[in-house]
């Protein structure tokens, strides 16, 4: 296997502290209104989104994805 | 020179990283935060030495000189401002001494780190802890998750640690940055490994971080420290620290094999 580069969501200095819930949450909510600025394949949105996906429990994206289907999502998309 | 192959021949040493019976002491450090640790406790024990064998000889003293016959005149002093003066700032002194090792180590302790290679989310169950490996997804879906149960005593092997082994252990790559995100599914747990210096809470609907940088390979065992029900004792932690090449390789693996 090639020198693989190890990679993930940075520190994010809006979040210096233990506390990175809304770190994770910010991410998402990122991601999403890049897509519904840019469109669903943009590569400027995978970044946003490898980094949500980094932080965030899996459980929690998951609940966040069927929110935003129902309508019921309480971020600011 | 002949001392030193004497005791390479004869003598192994094996890194303490696990509870041992009977054991007082800490467990061997893996990290810079643990070492940090380790050298603060051994800057205070020695001024705590000081004060006790000081403050043990007061007392001993003044139990042994009370005694009628042989000192029938009590002392009547109730004032001396030098000794009072003496024994206000000589303590300050010493704390003073305290707490500047002890500042150095909170605050570095504190320090961001900047660029973490790998980070790894524990989430506690009752009664096991789940891991995801998220960095390598290509959608939501796919992930590097799997549980941690504790191996039961019925199913130990041979030189087994009981309580402390489990199925799947948390493979990570030394001497890499590594940032943990804690957080739980039911009630309140808390992710220790003492080796790794790292007790970290994990409250439902938080996300905590901390950060690891594992400056040996080894493996290091951890038990869960936030009470959580029937068997909150039954949920350790392992985590083995291995080279980078064979944590691609670990990974690589996991992921073909959660794939099929």
């Amino acid at each position: 296997m090639a020198d693989v580069e190890l990679k993930t969501a940075p520190a994010d200095f809006r979040f210096p502290t233990t506390n990175q819930t809304r770190h994770c949450f910010t991410r998402y909510v990122e991601f999403h209104k890049c897509v519904n600025a840019k469109g669903e394949e943009s590569d400027d949105c995978m970044k946003f989104a490898k980094y949500y996906r980094s932080l965030c429990p899996g459980e929690w994206v998951e609940k966040w994805n069927e929110q935003r289907e129902n309508g019921t999502f309480p971020g600011p998309l | 020179m002949m001392i030193h192959e004497f005791f390479d021949r004869f003598l192994t040493i094996a890194f303490c990283d696990a509870a041992e019976p009977w054991q007082l002491g800490f467990q061997d450090a893996a990290t810079p935060i643990m070492q940090g640790i380790i050298d603060l406790h051994h800057d205070i024990l020695f001024f705590l030495i000081l004060i006790l064998v000081f403050v043990l000889w007061m007392l001993v003293r003044a139990l042994w000189h009370f005694n009628e016959n042989t000192n029938p005149i009590p002392q009547r002093i109730v004032h001396g401002t030098t000794i009072e003066i003496i024994w206000t700032i000589f303590p300050s002194i010493i704390l003073m001494f305290i707490a500047i090792p002890s500042f150095a180590l909170l605050y570095s302790m504190d320090e961001v780190v900047v660029d973490p290679a790998v980070t790894i989310k524990a989430i506690g169950h009752q009664w096991y802890w789940t891991y995801e490996y998220s960095d390598y997804n290509r959608s939501d879906e796919q992930s590097l998750t799997f549980d941690s149960y504790m191996i039961p005593e019925d199913d130990l092997e041979l030189g087994q640690l009981r309580l402390l082994e489990v199925d799947n252990r948390v493979v990570v790559p030394a001497q890499t940055h590594l940032r943990m995100i804690i957080t739980s599914a039911d009630v309140l747990h808390s992710w220790a490994v003492p080796s790794l210096g790292v007790k970290c809470d994990a409250v439902p609907g938080r996300l905590n971080q901390t950060s690891i940088l594992i400056q040996r390979e080894g493996v290091y065992y951890g038990q869960c420290s936030e009470i959580c029900g029937t068997n909150h004792a039954f949920m350790p932690i392992v985590v083995e620290a291995v080279n980078f090449k064979d944590y691609g390789t670990w990974v690589s693996n996991q992921l073909c094999q959660q794939s099929n």
